[in-house]
């Protein structure tokens, strides 16, 4: 271990010290305020580590780690996005009587989890990443555990995540069986595609990304989770959690490649309509917003999906971006969900938006903006991703898939509108119980303020973005 | 740089107007009447200064703005304006006075929030008559619906949030397939140049093969046609029309559908100019419908907006019969119609607006007689019936003479069709002037007339038609050089 390596590990350091610290000082002295500073901190130092990180380049770390741009730009991606999600998390676990400390420990292990994955070159990071993140979320998950949905949502996630772990592991035991190695850089599809074995234990990995990324069919988990989960998790699932397992996916089977191989490309193009049109149709159908907005995320993934299928550096640029857009409009949708919610009552009902925007006219601003992102309409985000997406497929000429794409984003604005109706045209309706009115928590109010401006920025002048994006996934995928 | 002025005053003025309506309610409408105002007062200084300079020339912008965007995919923030977004901007200028004007006492619920909305929709409406880079035309384009869906579903009338939802939904899916047109088109091009661009200028020149081009051509066409609207993709217009606030109801029927009409222009002709041609003939066939079905539907309606909602569809009919016939007498008599459509409907709609403040219904069959109550405002609406029936002397007339006439040389026998649809808005315009205005007296209530503030709107509408029916020549030379520009990319149309 030399220096070059410290520099390159310093922000899983970082955040892995944080969680120590946090240890420490919970075991002092117990006060929310001081722990969330203290993770928020630690979230800050390994986000400026990055900027040391990048001068050293890319190199891997042993055979388990490769730190270049890419993972560097994600592990950014994930830090902030974890920075958001504890802000949220302060007004939200101010109303939990007890116990509020330990969430901010298992979110930082979640981050790091999800760091690792990112960074991963091995099957061994990969599986290590995948567990950690996986075994923080049950906490996190079912961290109000005196309601029963949420030991619930946990222990649903807990049992879903533990078979798709089984199926990955085969998966990887029957790859390694045939070809020798656990490294990505040393896999050859190439020599897989002539062995069954080999292609079966990639088929199985791909269901095991399938469960992780909530693709139909693989979904059932998601909105119960989502709905039963407190909504800062929520957001931390349906944003880091996806976001990190497709980044590795993006990286070590591009789309060229699975386009290459005639039942791969078959089996994801399957995935991403069924995903398309299952999260669109089944969201019209929702009462809830959380589980409207879980479906609206296995519509997303789906979209994703088609540019990934596209292939090649555009493909990748693309998946990058929609990915920031997506990260930034989803926080913000839960976001709201999470100052409007109690650990003792999720604010889910389409009810308790009714009339929003005569309450709480910010609140109803953001959300809006977060929904027409989601819906991609202009000066948003979510608009210049879907074009991105778009173009990416074009690029393939992958017109049949765009056009389920578009038809069924076309019927997905249908729910959408649905909940910006509620907030801006109905009265308020009874049933408004667990909502307190008055004004948002000071930090859950700043991380939404700066995820809108954000929103808004990135839809109007997503330059910047674009360039540091196509220059960190040049030649990576 | 002033092109940016023309799209960014309304929408300050718009925020601006949101940020004011804390203190009162007046302040809105005063900021939204000076944005607008000025925005005209532009668009004017603009079209003299052309005048100064010898006018309009072919395959030449009177103004451009052009800077890059999002380099890397070739996207730049590119304006440009030349005679015909000159005439829609002109228009989309004094109708969006007339819609502050018209919403005065009508609109009393978030008046802060309706301006924004209101202004917000005109910024985008101009932008679309200005943007030369297809992801930015696309950008404005999808920009136009949110507020619009805001103005039906907030202040609309009773089935509000069905026809705003139909008219989102509609709208979008259409745009998505233009979305996709779009970038076929980008791919298309640089495929064949190795320059990735959305540039206007550089796309019109994108080879393509036959049915390549067919495809992309039906994309474009399908966003245009649904705005247009086109029959049979016409169903969410009679709700969009009827359920929106009068202001709603004027810039969708004056402004909005025209952006379909400039896209058929502006890009369906100069981008595919092969695949057009090959088209027409089915595209004037669904003019020629929409002429003649809407015409017979307005007649059959109890609701005067639905009535006036459906005349749309049967004017907006003409446009589309003209563009596609292709020929400059036709083209001329398409942006006639698409400027003189704008103001008689506008017109319409504002006075059914006043007439439903006055007798809270719009429904035919408990209005009548309401002449000698009303008499400035039964004037006034026979004035603008006549105007819609085609009454020579008027805009609509030389307008629509001019497209049968164009129409004629390509096919005689759409033109012989279409122009029984003049015989029955006959009918239609006469019915509505008869049925609320004449016969038996069946409201009850006491109304006041039009006021001084309606009748300075109404007033300014009349002259413009009457302008425009008299002495269409400044209109007609200042869209000239952009119609033989039009004319000249399909084959075949322009010695005719």
């Amino acid at each position: 271990m030399n220096a070059t390596t410290l520099v390159l590990l310093g922000p899983l350091i970082a955040v892995g010290a944080a969680v120590v610290v946090l240890m420490i000082a919970v075991s002092i002295r117990r006060s929310h305020h001081v722990t969330a500073g203290i993770a928020l901190a630690g979230l800050l130092v390994a986000f400026l580590l990055l900027f040391r990180t990048t001068s050293v380049g890319p190199r891997g770390v042993g055979p388990l780690l490769l730190v270049d741009e890419y993972a560097i730009g994600f592990t950014g991606l994930i830090l902030a996005a974890t920075a958001a999600v504890a802000l949220l998390a302060v007004g939200y676990l101010d109303r939990l009587e007890d116990q509020r400390d330990e969430y901010y420990m298992l979110l930082l292990l979640a981050a790091l989890g999800s760091i690792v994955l990112v960074s991963a070159a091995h099957f061994a990071s990969f599986f290590l990443g995948l567990e950690l993140l996986s075994v923080s979320l049950y906490g996190l998950i079912a961290y109000p555990r005196t309601r029963a949905e949420a030991v619930e949502a946990g222990l649903k996630y807990l049992i879903l995540a533990a078979a798709s772990a089984a199926f990955l592991l085969f998966g990887m035991a029957l790859v390694y069986a045939r070809l020798g190695t656990m490294e990505f850089a040393r896999m050859s599809m190439t020599a897989a595609d002539r062995d069954l074995i080999a292609l079966g234990g990639v088929g199985l990995i791909v269901v095991g990304f399938g469960f992780k990324l909530a693709l139909v069919p693989f979904h059932l988990w998601t909105p119960d989770v989502y709905q039963g989960a407190p909504a800062p998790t929520t957001a931390f699932v349906s944003t880091v959690s996806k976001g990190a397992m497709l980044a590795l996916l993006l990286r070590y089977l591009p789309g060229d490649v699975v386009r290459a191989h005639r039942a791969l490309l078959v089996v994801f193009t399957l995935l991403a309509i069924a995903s398309m049109a299952g999260g669109n149709l089944l969201a019209l159908q929702q009462r809830n917003v959380k589980r409207l907005l879980a479906y609206s995320s296995i519509a997303h993934l789906g979209y994703l999906i088609v540019a990934f299928l596209a292939g090649g550096d555009m493909a990748a640029a693309a998946v990058a971006f929609y990915l920031a857009a997506y990260f930034v409009t989803m926080l913000g949708a839960f976001g709201v969900v999470a100052v409007l919610s109690t650990p003792a009552r999720e604010a889910g009902d389409i009810d308790d938006y009714r009339g929003l925007a005569a309450r709480r006219p910010w609140l109803a601003m953001v959300l809006t903006a977060a929904l027409l992102s989601l819906a991609g309409i202009p000066l948003t985000a979510g608009f210049v991703g879907k074009f991105y997406v778009t173009v990416a497929a074009g690029s393939a000429a992958l017109w049949a898939l765009l056009i389920v794409m578009m038809v069924t984003s076309g019927i997905g604005l249908f729910y959408y509108l649905r909940v910006v109706v509620a907030m801006y045209m109905e009265p308020a309706a009874g049933g408004i119980g667990g909502v307190p009115a008055g004004r948002a928590p000071l930090a859950g109010g700043l991380a939404l303020a700066a995820l809108t401006v954000l929103l808004v920025w990135l839809g109007i002048y997503p330059g910047p973005l674009v360039a540091f994006i196509r220059a960190a996934v040049a030649g990576v995928a | 740089m002033i092109l940016v002025w023309l799209i960014l005053v309304p929408f300050l003025a718009g925020v601006l107007a949101w940020v004011s309506g804390r203190g009162s309610r007046a302040w809105p409408r005063w900021i939204a009447l000076a944005g607008i105002s000025l925005d005209l007062a532009m668009a004017i200084g603009i079209w003299a200064g052309a005048w100064r300079t010898g006018g309009p020339e072919a395959g030449r912008w009177l103004v451009e703005f052009d800077r890059p965007w999002i380099d890397s995919l070739g996207i730049r923030f590119h304006l440009g304006l030349d005679g015909l977004s000159l005439l829609l901007i002109l228009l989309t200028g004094f109708l969006g006075i007339m819609s502050v004007a018209c919403s005065w006492s009508e609109i009393q619920d978030r008046v802060d929030s309706f301006h924004f909305q209101l202004m917000w929709v005109l910024a985008a409406i101009v932008g679309v008559f200005l943007a030369l880079d297809l992801f930015l035309f696309y950008f404005l384009w999808e920009m136009m619906l949110v507020p619009m869906y805001f103005l039906i579903g907030i202040w609309g009338h009773e089935r509000r949030i069905y026809a705003a939802v139909k008219f989102f939904i509609f709208t979008q899916i259409s745009g998505l397939l233009m979305l996709i047109a779009i970038v076929a088109l980008y791919f298309v091009h640089g495929g064949a140049s190795g320059v990735y661009t959305f540039d206007y200028g550089a796309l019109l020149g994108a080879p393509l093969t036959a049915s390549t081009g067919w495809w992309l051509m039906l994309g474009f066409f399908t966003a245009f046609a649904v705005k247009l609207p086109a029959v049979p993709v016409h169903t969410w217009l009679p709700d969009a029309h009827t359920e929106a606030p009068t202001a709603g109801s004027v810039v969708l029927a004056s402004l909005l559908l025209k952006t379909g009409a400039y896209g058929l222009l502006r890009f369906v002709l100069p981008l595919f100019p092969e695949a057009a041609a090959a088209f027409a003939p089915a595209a004037i066939a669904l003019g020629v419908a929409g002429v003649l079905y809407g015409a017979v539907l307005a007649f059959g309606q109890t609701d005067l907006k639905r009535m006036v909602a459906y005349t749309s569809v049967s004017h907006m009919g003409f446009v589309l019969m003209g563009a596609f016939a292709g020929t400059p007498l036709a083209l001329q008599g398409a942006i006639l119609q698409i400027l003189c459509h704008g103001l008689s409907t506008g017109a319409l709609f504002i006075l059914v607006g006043a007439l439903q403040e006055r007798a809270h219904t719009r429904d035919l069959r408990r209005l009548g007689g309401l002449w000698p109550a009303l008499p400035r405002m039964g004037g006034m609406a026979m004035f603008f019936a006549l105007a819609a029936m085609g009454l020579p002397g008027l805009g609509n007339f030389v307008a629509e003479f001019l497209v049968l006439l164009g129409t004629w040389d390509v096919s005689p026998a759409a033109t012989a069709v279409a122009a029984i649809g003049l015989i029955i808005s006959t009918v239609y315009a006469l019915w509505l002037v008869q049925a609320a205005f004449q016969g038996p007296e069946r409201v009850a209530t006491r109304m006041s007339d039009l006021g001084l503030r309606e009748m300075t709107v109404v007033g300014a509408l009349v002259l413009a038609l009457v302008w425009l029916g008299v002495y269409p020549q400044p209109v007609i030379d200042t869209a000239a050089a952009a119609v033989a520009t039009v004319a000249a990319t399909m084959p075949g149309r322009a010695a005719r």
